[in-house]
This record gives structure tokens, C-alpha cells and sequence, in this order.
């Protein structure tokens, strides 16, 4: 199973998570530190946020980036990396 | 010669214009983004822009980029402001030189179209009387499998 390791102790890698604009507001934060267990994708990630409180009103899909580049949520995480959820755009 | 910014300081058109140009190039085309008074409606007196900066200037890089393959120059600049912005301000400024017009005008509208698809950028509107409110957006592009 993802994140067993011999002795039977799951083992967890550490993913920096970001918030702007309304999903900010959803958070409460600019940033939470989430602790995951190994082999955990993005859709991982997303499904716990949306256990914490107000984070239930983030949709199941967010558009996403993992360290800076847009990125499905299949996407495996590795301990460290830095994924920030993005609300629909409107730079310009 | 693709340059790609996001800055916090007023954006001087002439600053930007002056990146782009030279000898070979029959065209010069600067676009500016600006501040304008209203919105669906409602009177607007200032805009906030908050940007995931680190990766709104890579993603400003890589939208510069393929404009340049596209219009065939490598001789684009585009910068995007983000903070408090009042009316009249310019938000962005994409500055396009290529030997014809045709060029020019196809690589400056490509840069701004992709601005407004995936540039990590949100806008905060400050109405007449007090109150705010996100701008809805554009749902970004996502790969569908990583790395692409």
C-alpha cells in the first residue's frame, strides 16, 4: 500500500500548499504545511483539504500547479513540494 | 530578447516599447491593459491584483515564448503590474516588433488571449461606496497528464 514501509509505520512526506483569492478566504491562510502519506497524488491532497472546515466549498476539481507549473491532479507528490490551488483566472 | 515580467511599480509604456524594435522590423505594436471605471454595471474606483508571482512570471515567460515562435520574432516584451491599481492605470503592456503587421498584431493578441486563460493572476474590484468583490474568472487549462 502507498506510503507502508517495512515495520509496518506509514511514512509521510510534507507538501507546502498555497491559497489566492477566494480560495484564500475558503482557507484562512495564505499557506498550510500538509503532511500526506508517500506516493499521495494532488487529487489526494484535495480530497483532505476539502475535510478542513470551510475548505469543503473547494470544488473537487481545482485547477492546481505543482512547483509553479499547471498540473493534473494524477499528479504524484514528492515531500517538499510546493502545490497551489487556483481560483479561475482574470489577470490581464 | 523575450522578456517577460511582473512588477509592482507603474508600468511606463515607453520603457516597454523601447525593448522591442530594430532595423529589420517594419512593425511596432504596444497593447496596453488599463484601469477602466466600470464593470457589468457597477462604478468601479480601483482594482487589487494579486498574482502567485514566482509562477505568473514563469507562465508570462512561457506564453512570451510561444507568441515569438508564432509570430515569428523574438522581439516581444509583456509586463503585468499587480497590486493597487487606480482608474487609468496600466495592468499590462505587450510590446510586438516583426518585419510586417500582420505578424505583430497576431503575436500581441495571442500574448494577451493566454493572459487571460492561465496567467495566475486574480482581480479585485473596489466599487463606489465601500464594497469589493473577486472578478470572476477564467478556468485555467490543465494538462492532462503531468508534465505536458
Amino acid at each position: 500500500m502507498n506510503g507502508r514501509v517495512p515495520g509496518g509505520y506509514v511514512e509521510h512526506m510534507r507538501i507546502r500548499t498555497l491559497f489566492f483569492a477566494t480560495y484564500r478566504d475558503l482557507a484562512g491562510a495564505e499557506a498550510l504545511d500538509i503532511d500526506l502519506p508517500t506516493g499521495a497524488t494532488a487529487g489526494d491532497l484535495v480530497a483532505r483539504l476539502r475535510q478542513r472546515g470551510r475548505l469543503a466549498a473547494l470544488p473537487s476539481e481545482p485547477a492546481l500547479a505543482v512547483n509553479e507549473e499547471y498540473a493534473p491532479l494524477s499528479t504524484g507528490l514528492s515531500d517538499g513540494d510546493e502545490v497551489a490551488l487556483l481560483p479561475p483566472v482574470a489577470g490581464g | 530578447m523575450v522578456r517577460a515580467l511582473v512588477t509592482r511599480e507603474r508600468i511606463d509604456p515607453a520603457d516597454v516599447l523601447a525593448r522591442v524594435g530594430g532595423d529589420g522590423d517594419g512593425a511596432v505594436l504596444l497593447f496596453l491593459g488599463t484601469v477602466r471605471n466600470h464593470n457589468e454595471g457597477a462604478p468601479v474606483e480601483g482594482l487589487t491584483y494579486e498574482a502567485y508571482e514566482s509562477m505568473a512570471e514563469r507562465e508570462l515567460e512561457r506564453i512570451a515564448a510561444e507568441a515569438a515562435e508564432r509570430a515569428g520574432t523574438e522581439r516581444i516584451a509583456v509586463i503585468h503590474r499587480v497590486g493597487e491599481l487606480a482608474i487609468g492605470d496600466i495592468s499590462v503592456a505587450i510590446a510586438v516588433s516583426t518585419p510586417h503587421r500582420a505578424e505583430a498584431f497576431d503575436g500581441s493578441r495571442y500574448v494577451i488571449e493566454e493572459i487571460k486563460k492561465r496567467l495566475p493572476v486574480w482581480k479585485r474590484e473596489h466599487y463606489v461606496g465601500g464594497a469589493s468583490g473577486w472578478v470572476e474568472g477564467a478556468i485555467p487549462p490543465v494538462p492532462e497528464v503531468a508534465g505536458e
